[in-house]
């Protein structure tokens, strides 16, 4: 009886015990070196032979089942201890995170990109090239002889007669096609320039000119790379429409017309089959070989593209504008 | 070229509307530009007569008129138009009509007097600005009739922008043929029938230049009354085209140059002395203009002259002094044939542009200038009376442009279009573009006609074919090619990922323009030269860049001005630096710059409010140079540049070249720029970055490493870059870290001095170190240290 009044006794300080502390008390007072049931476990010498294996598993029962009560007890204080901690770290995690917000690419470099993404994976080959450049590249090596209207319509910016800012990349072309033989595929997009200035013209503006010369490229290929590249860039199925026109370095010639939203024709690109004499000025025989070029301008594409309705707000490179280009 | 659109309909007159015949012209390479209604929309105006006209009892300036439209009763009008007189035939809005702007006439009493309709003005109908008067109508004009139907009002104008090789297109004759063939419509010419001459006047003509000028068709008439009224048909036609009527001479020149595309002119017969040479200028010989003004002539400017004197620049513009002016009764008329290599460009050297030079610098029909001279004849008899000389004719037939004779192959144009068009189908569109053609068995032997001197190569004829059959006609296919894969060199970093690394450190990426204000450019960089555009869109863009930095610091103002105070932008580009002995004597160099303005970080709950320093630049910069893998290999040094704050400036090199620059803008710069607080610029070569080093792998050590941490003391002047790189480059063996992770001056330093707080890390690749041997590396760190910079050891 003596037994079960210690369990009951160590059990009720168990269930008392508040901390880790006083739970060990509890251990030392029944289990340490002088605890009430080691003190039991001593007289077990002072049984007889016969009642001392039952006096001992009792013992040890109750033993087991005070120490099962201090474990569980102080699993129990740990894990109360621990959520405490826990409450008390919690933070606001809606507060904004400390970090630096990306910038954008320019969105006339975004819109580069993604032609020469289109491009490239049909192995074309970005190439570039000056932006001051010689009468030849500019204009001569094109077909366009001086004193040729073309020319006039050009509004170049000139530093002498033979010396200008490219009105166009296809300069880039001339040299590609100067130092490496057919088959050729490339882009080339840059800057170029043109003195007008106006709501609709700005003195600096995008190309992106595409060249294929091969054994056997047509104008249907041509039209089937443009439909291509302008239902892509525009991830729509646009009308797409192609207009005779007149350059000097393409025949047949033509300039390509997109449907706008507003029921109007837009004209997006100029392109034709490359002109024999451009081919003769590179050294390559036309008659061996036959080419498309095409030309577009980055930023009538970007406007369609995103929306952006004045021209001038592309180089005006307020934070406020590219921001938005995320 | 702008034309009317009922003009073009007496030629040729497809069942189209307006807008179905400029599509149908747009898509064959004839641009419509425009298509404008000739007149307002208005009704309910008549031809009327002024039968009575009085003053107004009770206003100086109107008029009470009694008008006739026919219906039987007069009408009382007031009219307020100084040339409103008993008489005349007048343009009639009854009470009821509606003009332009749905303005309605309604009876009215203006000052007391009844008014039941008014009198209009070419403007008040929206045919033109005219508004000095009232519409004076010839005096057969049939009262009664409707305006719109006498003028023929029910018009369009339309615009076409040409392309420089459709010159034939350039007149009434050459757009309409044009239709012709793209509605297989007979186009009907005016019969255009000799004028037999009355007199035997005639001037000798000298072609002193025939490749210049092969042919040269003059005619003199005689008694011709320059003061009568060109008739209103044609001053409505050539308005409708765009030109005004001057006077009945110049009005029918025009009327030439727009129905048949020949540009013509008309000389004062008494103005001319001797004969008619048309020569090459001599160099500086002068000549005063028809607009007065004078022009020194260069020996490349074909003129007509007489035995003494330039009378005019052949094809471009008529001289004062023979022109036909109000006393003129003698004209020589010219129909010239100027070839296009004679005329090109040369108006743009005068700063002139005409609608003859127009056409000729793109070419003229070589067989048009006869019947011209013909058709003009006519018309000048029939509106100003006097008598033609018979046509005198100067020409040099071999001098003339031959009609090419081209070959197009049929495996050819499958080859370039991509598809194969029916032979019948080929022939016809030759022969209804006006060709000659004769079938070969390779395919077409094409001759062009006069008109078409566009037509020389083989590939203007598949272009023509191409036209006609239709653009759209043709189908579109994915091009086929050999899939060769494209070469990419690993060691050569892509630009894209140099602008990745700024974007993801917080820049937008910017585009200046290339060419900036001279002012700031000298200003920032006063011993740059810089390539100067002689014709720049304005002063403040005229020099080409010979850096980024005044573009991204204009961008840096604008947006400060506008509450972003938080600048950070890139841009890559090229920068012009003139330099001899390379290509066109300027380098190109393509380079990457940034500008870093405003707060160190956005405003935010747990960071700092503190302005951004050199530091935060030069960790971006750090970065990029990380990306080529050869961090070792690129140093900052401080140094001077022109631009930047003397003591924070930094060079930044490779190995030992310079390849950039980074630093403050110098304070002295910040109103000239428009910038607020202190701004941080850097560029960099992107050819010294490009160049990217392969990674090249070692084992990683399994012993432990173990770090020593040293503190010293040196002269403040000491740069701690060269204490790094000399602890790296003395090569104790088993470093394989070295931290910097205090700068400290203050209380316990002696002034004068700093104090560095440095952590090694010591690993050996095979063994776990002793102390013995970890010790050493930091004693010859430490000495070495004493010995370089006079560095003392803090204990």
């Amino acid at each position: 009886m003596e037994l079960d009044a210690i369990i009951n006794q160590a059990k009720e300080l168990i269930d008392a015990a508040q901390d880790a502390a006083t739970l060990d008390q509890v251990r030392v007072e029944f289990m340490g070196k002088k605890g009430k049931l080691t003190d039991l476990l001593k007289g077990l010498g002072k049984l007889s032979n016969e009642e001392r294996p039952a006096a001992g598993q009792k013992i040890n029962v109750a033993k087991q089942q005070i120490q099962q009560a201090i474990s569980a007890k102080g699993e129990a204080l740990r894990s109360e201890e621990l959520n405490k901690k826990l409450a008390e770290e919690a933070i606001d995690v809606t507060l904004p995170g400390r970090t630096e917000a990306p910038g954008n690419l320019h969105p006339v470099s975004r819109t580069i990109a993604r032609i020469e993404s289109f491009f490239g994976e049909l192995g074309f080959a970005v190439k570039t090239g000056p932006e001051i450049e010689d009468g030849f590249h500019n204009f001569d090596a094109l077909n366009i002889p001086a004193n040729h209207p073309a020319r006039a319509d050009h509004d170049t910016f000139y530093f002498n007669p033979d010396m200008m800012l490219r009105t166009q990349t296809s300069g880039v072309q001339i040299r590609t096609m100067e130092a490496e033989q057919p088959p050729l595929r490339i882009i080339s997009p840059g800057r170029v320039y043109r003195n007008d200035y106006d709501q609709t013209h700005t003195p600096m503006f995008h190309q992106v000119e595409g060249l294929m010369v091969d054994k056997n490229v047509s104008f249907t290929d041509l039209k089937g790379i443009l439909h291509d590249f302008l239902h892509h860039f525009f991830e729509e199925s646009l009308e797409v429409r192609f207009r005779p026109s007149y350059f000097p370095f393409t025949e047949p010639s033509a300039e390509v017309d997109v449907m706008g939203k507003n029921g109007q024709w837009l004209e997006v690109l100029g392109c034709g089959m490359v002109h024999p004499n451009v081919l003769k000025a590179v050294n390559i025989d036309p008659e061996e070989y036959t080419g498309f070029a095409f030309g577009m301008g980055v930023e009538r594409l970007t406007m369609l593209r995103y929306g952006v309705n004045d021209l001038r707000s592309f180089f005006e490179n307020d934070l406020r504008f590219l921001k938005q280009f995320n | 070229m702008k034309f009317s659109e009922k003009w073009l309909r007496e030629w040729v007159n497809p069942a189209l509307s307006a807008k179905e015949l400029s599509e149908q012209l747009s898509m064959a390479g004839l641009e419509v530009d425009g298509v404008e209604p000739v007149a307002g929309e208005f009704s309910g105006v008549l031809v009327g007569e002024v039968v009575e006209c009085g003053q107004h009892p009770n206003a100086d300036k109107l008029r009470v008129t009694k008008v006739n439209v026919g219906d039987g009763e007069l009408r009382d009008i007031v009219c307020g138009a100084p040339n409103c007189r008993e008489g005349i035939k007048v343009a009639v809005a009854v009470v009821g009509a509606v003009l332009p702007g749905n303005f309605k006439i309604k009876k009215a009493k203006l000052r007391g007097e009844p008014s039941m309709g008014m009198l209009c003005s070419f403007s008040e109908l929206g045919i033109s600005d005219d508004h000095d008067g009232i519409i004076e109508l010839p005096a057969d004009a049939p009262v009664g009739t409707n305006i719109r139907e006498y003028l023929d009002l029910d018009d369009t104008s339309i615009e076409v922008d040409l392309t420089p090789n459709r010159a034939d297109c350039l007149g009434i004759r050459g757009i309409a043929r044009e239709v012709g063939v793209l509605n297989n419509l007979d186009v009907c010419e005016p019969a255009i029938s000799p004028v037999a001459a009355t007199i035997d006047d005639s001037i000798a003509i000298k072609l002193s230049a025939p490749e210049a000028c092969p042919r040269y068709v003059g005619r003199v008439l005689r008694n011709v009354n320059v003061a009568a009224a060109t008739p209103l048909w044609l001053s409505e036609k050539l308005r409708r085209c765009g030109i005004r009527s001057i006077d009945p001479i110049v009005d029918v020149t025009n009327f030439i140059l727009l129905e048949l595309g020949q540009p013509m002119h008309a000389f004062n017969l008494a103005a001319i002395e001797g004969s008619v040479n048309v020569r090459m200028a001599n160099k500086g010989e002068t000549l005063t203009l028809l607009d007065e003004t004078e022009a020194k002539l260069n020996d490349d400017t074909l003129v007509i002259a007489d035995d003494n004197k330039a009378l005019a620049m052949a094809g471009i513009f008529g001289g004062l002094h023979s022109g036909v002016n109000s006393d003129t009764k003698d004209i020589l008329l010219e129909s010239a044939f100027f070839s296009r290599d004679a005329i090109m460009g040369r108006a743009r050297q005068y700063g002139l542009h005409t609608d003859a030079s127009h056409r000729y610098e793109r070419g003229v029909d070589s067989q048009l200038q006869r019947n011209a001279m013909e058709r003009a004849t006519a018309l000048i008899l029939q509106i100003c009376g006097g008598e033609a000389g018979p046509v005198i004719e100067a020409c040099e037939e071999d001098k003339l442009p031959k009609q090419a004779s081209v070959l197009l192959r049929r495996d050819r144009l499958a080859r370039v279009l991509g598809i194969t068009i029916d032979d019948a189908q080929v022939l016809e569109i030759l022969e209804r573009l006006g060709l000659n053609v004769v079938q070969t068995n390779e395919g077409w032997e094409a001759k062009a006609p006069s008109y078409r001197f566009d037509i020389a190569i083989e590939e203007d004829l598949i272009e023509e074919v191409a036209r006609v059959y239709g653009y759209n006609n043709i189908p579109h296919v994915a091009p086929t090619a050999a899939l060769s894969m494209l070469p990419s060199q690993e060691a050569v970093l892509p630009i894209n990922t140099m602008k990745s690394l700024l974007l993801s450190r917080g820049y937008n990426e910017a585009i200046t323009y290339s060419f900036v204000d001279p002012k700031i450019q000298s200003a920032l960089f006063p011993d740059a030269k810089s390539m100067v555009l002689p014709h720049p869109i304005s002063s403040d863009m005229s020099v080409m860049r010979v850096s980024l930095w005044p573009g991204l610091l204009g961008a840096t103002a604008y947006n400060q001005k506008r509450q972003q105070g938080r600048v950070r932008l890139f841009e890559t580009g090229l920068r012009f630096i003139p330099q001899q002995d390379t290509p066109n004597g300027v380098l190109q160099q393509q380079v990457i710059g940034g500008v870093v303005a405003g707060r160190r970080n956005e405003e935010h709950w747990d960071l700092g409010d503190s302005p951004v320093d050199f530091f935060d630049a030069k960790a971006d910069v750090e970065a990029l140079l990380a990306l080529t893998g050869k961090t070792g290999e690129f140093s900052f040094v401080s140094a001077q540049h022109s631009a930047l704050h003397p003591g924070m400036t930094a060079k930044i090199l490779l190995n030992d070249e310079e390849v950039g620059y980074i630093g403050a803008i110098h304070p002295q710069f910040t109103k000239l720029l428009g910038v607020n607080g202190r701004v941080f610029v850097f560029e960099l070569e992107v050819e010294a970055v490009v160049a990217r080093k392969l990674p090249s792998a070692a084992p990683v050590s399994r012993f432990p490493s173990n770090r020593r941490d040293i503190a010293i003391t040196v002269k403040d002047e000491v740069s701690v870059g060269n204490i790094l790189s000399y602890i790296e480059e003395i090569g104790v063996n088993q470093l394989v870290g070295l931290n910097l992770f205090d700068v400290y001056k203050g209380k316990g330093i002696e002034p004068g001095y700093k104090s560095l707080a440095l952590s090694l890390h010591l690993q050996d690749p095979e063994k776990t170190l002793e102390e013995a041997e970890i010790q050493q590396a930091v004693d010859t760190v430490v000495k070495g240290l004493e010995s370089e910079f006079e560095a003392a050891l803090r204990e």
